[in-house]
């Protein structure tokens, strides 16, 4: 019996408390009157199928949780479980076998002491599954029975089934919450294990990066773990190059679709900068380390510059601007068309030109909006990993020359956790105090961006 | 046609619509509409709503060229010169006929930016000190200067409804216009708010040509000389305020002033 039947078994009945209920509801509607029923006959039948199938399901997925262990146990109570080795690796090699062939996910046994165990498995199961089928009927029926003999024709099923499908909402809305928390907490707890081997204040002031996954773990050399040239990398390319690209051609192209571009135009230039937004990101990775960064290095060594390296800051840069301008474009597009069109009126009405317009009344009133965009743009930049893993190189260089080889904290994370080291290795955890990092000042960006939004939407409301 | 009063006195025409034909798309939403302006005079449009007296106002400095589907036929002349010519330099025609809008619409600036951004960008003041003497002419014409010159620096956006009006014709003013075009300036005012831009614009009448676009039949005969009633895209009659108001010659302003529609 599997979790799909029990889960089977909970929607049928509600399905049958669901028809019963509106039976009996309409024969209340029969008898006294549309207009004597508190609730509609539908909300009966919710009524009575929500509390059929949702205490059922919350068993089931105890149940499931639950039954396994209750199955060991049962396993270990049998008079086999004296043959056991005692502890460890090989009891329960042994008790995993014999579940998987008792379940019928394996043919034979490898171990033959696993073959003792198989029956008593099998018992065990069937008759934990027994267990869980009635136990999930009894449920449905009983609750199914209460909410039915709470029926009248003045009960207020209405309020009830709505307030249900709120708190349903509502849990949903909770669990992409919930997730950030837990990546939250699964990240500091590493962080700590990190900074408990390496001085924060190293790691975050130090300028050298060089971890070494195969020197003692037990005695790290805080020195090599100096994060600075990993934040510099980050912020050169992310926040530096890539915007030098994405404001100005992003702030552009909004200013030519919003003001200038006629509506033919903006109807197919406004998708297509769209589109730019949904490439994946390792494809611009490609152009970028296949296409730009050769040609960039060609074109320092044919101005004489020797020294230029076949992975660039630059390069990954240039690329990382073009894939953030639609993010740039389209939020000040958003910004620049929620100034009221009174605003842009006043100004051409004082005799003022278009660029007038635009350069005094409305990039001033946007510029919230714009500047919010624009630091969105910057976190998912610094975020960014693919494109810089493919082009800007693995070399931890603290340089403001842009044709060198720099690298990022999202490359460092990949290729940390990539790396031969084991996991309790500091080498390897210092991905996730990287990541950590990375969270907080994207975390911070997006919360301030999110702020001066919402005062801006505020001013003109 | 357009019945004009004869007793209408003959003056010297500031603008001048000829057969003027406003459409949207297909849509006719002004049918051959002539007027003078004269220059000394308040003129007022009255009309039910949607008879295309705001169409016909914004004509008057080519607003509607920032309506893509909006096209006009005909000529209108200011000081004799087709606005409606090619070599017409948009920029320069609003720069002498101002508007004043519904709606307050003050920049988000502050209130000395709002009235000095019509002078810096025509170039009419360049010293701080020019600036400051058009902010303060400009806004005691309008005024408004005894309740704002402690607050210069404060947000136009700030001020009350009636105040942002009143700064909306300030800014007007500042750059000087011939003439200054309302589209029902007090529509989102309260009383006491209309009855101040009321006075403003009898001050303001002789200096400049004004036209006042209004619902109201009581703000025409308030602060107009002369009264144009348009009715579905139509002109229909046009006199002296108190003539229109009194001795009506066709039966649909009679209907209208009476208030038996609109």
């Amino acid at each position: 019996m599997s979790p799909i039947s029990l889960i089977l078994i909970a929607v049928g009945l509600g399905l049958a408390g669901w028809l019963a209920a509106r039976a009996k509801a309409w024969s209340f509607q029969q008898d006294a009157g549309v207009r004597r029923m508190a609730s509609r006959p539908n909300y009966h039948a919710w009524y009575v199928a929500l509390w059929v199938v949702i205490p059922t399901l919350l068993f089931v997925i105890i149940w499931l949780i639950l039954s396994p262990q209750l199955v060991i146990q049962s396993v270990l109570a049998s008079d086999a479980a004296s043959s056991l080795p005692a502890f460890g690796f090989q009891r329960d090699a042994i008790l995993s076998e014999a579940q998987a062939v008792a379940s019928g996910n394996a043919i034979g046994v490898f171990n033959p002491d696993a073959q003792l165990f198989v029956e008593p498995f099998r018992d065990a199961m069937s008759r934990y599954n027994w267990i869980g089928i009635i136990v999930s009927i009894t449920i449905a029926f009983a609750c199914g029975l209460f909410a039915f003999l709470k029926l009248r024709p003045d009960f207020s099923a209405r309020t009830r089934v709505e307030r249900t499908v709120m708190v349903i909402l509502l849990l949903a809305s909770l669990v992409a919450i919930l997730t950030t928390f837990g990546i939250f907490a699964s990240l500091v707890f590493e962080t700590f294990r990190f900074f408990g081997m390496v001085n924060p204040i190293d790691f975050l002031f130090g300028t050298f990066w060089g971890p070494d996954p195969m020197s003692n773990a037990a005695n790290p050399d805080a020195s090599r773990y100096g994060a600075i040239p990993l934040f510099w990398g980050t912020i050169y390319i992310g926040a530096v190059i890539a915007m030098i690209v994405a404001i100005p051609l992003g702030l552009m192209s909004a200013i030519y679709l919003t003001q200038y571009a006629n509506p033919r135009v903006r109807a197919w230039v406004k998708p297509m900068l769209e589109i730019l937004a949904g490439v994946p990101t390792v494809v611009y990775g490609y152009f970028a380390a296949l296409t730009v960064a050769p040609a960039i290095r060609d074109f320092a060594f044919s101005i004489g510059l020797t020294n230029a390296s076949s992975e660039s800051a630059l390069a990954a840069g240039l690329v990382m601007g073009v894939m953030i301008i639609p993010f740039v474009s389209s939020m000040a597009d958003d910004s620049i068309a929620a100034v009221p069109s009174a605003m842009r009126d006043g100004s051409l009405a004082m005799g003022a030109t278009t660029s007038e317009t635009i350069r005094k009344v409305l990039i001033p009133a946007a510029l919230p909006g714009i500047v919010a965009g624009v630091m969105l743009a910057i976190s998912r930049a610094i975020g960014e990993t693919m494109i810089v893993v493919m082009a800007a190189g693995a070399a931890a260089n603290l340089t403001a020359n842009p044709l060198e080889a720099m690298t990022t904290v999202t490359f460092q994370i990949v290729a940390m956790l990539t790396g031969e080291g084991s996991f309790d290795h500091p080498a390897t955890l210092s991905a996730f105090a990287l990541g950590f990092v990375l969270f907080l000042v994207t975390l911070g960006l997006n919360f301030i961006a999110l702020r001066v939004v919402k005062r801006f939407r505020e001013a003109y409301e | 046609m357009t019945v004009i009063h004869p007793d209408l006195e003959k003056t010297e025409a500031k603008m001048r619509a000829s057969g003027v034909s406003v459409y949207y798309g297909d849509k006719k939403a002004i049918d051959d509409v002539s007027i003078d302006i004269p220059a000394e005079y308040v003129t007022a449009f009255i009309g039910p709503s949607g008879c295309g007296k705001s169409t016909f106002l914004r004509t008057m400095n080519r607003m509607n060229d920032t309506i893509p589907s909006a096209r006009v036929e005909g000529t209108i002349e200011l000081d004799g010169e087709n606005i409606y010519t090619s070599n017409m330099d948009v920029v320069q025609l609003r720069a002498r006929v101002g508007m004043v809008f519904q709606k307050p619409n003050p920049f988000p600036k502050s209130i000395y930016d709002n009235i000095a951004y019509g002078p810096r960008i025509h170039g009419l003041a360049e010293s701080k000190d020019d600036v400051d003497e058009v902010v303060e002419r400009s806004l005691r014409r309008a005024g408004l200067w005894e309740e704002v010159k402690d607050r210069l620096t404060d947000s136009g956006t700030a001020l009350s409804g009636g105040q942002q009006q009143r700064l909306c014709i300030a800014r007007a003013i500042a750059v000087d216009p011939e003439v200054i075009l309302m589209d029902e300036p007090c529509s989102a005012l309260d009383p006491i708010a209309t009855a101040k831009i009321e006075e403003l614009i009898n001050e303001l009448s002789g200096r400049f040509a004004i036209v006042i676009v209004t619902h109201s039949m009581q703000q025409a005969a308030r602060v107009s000389q002369r009264t144009a009633f348009f009715h579905l895209g139509k002109m229909v009659e046009y006199g002296q305020t108190s003539n229109i108001f009194t001795n009506p010659i066709e039966q649909r302003t009679q209907d209208y002033i009476t208030g038996r529609y609109g």
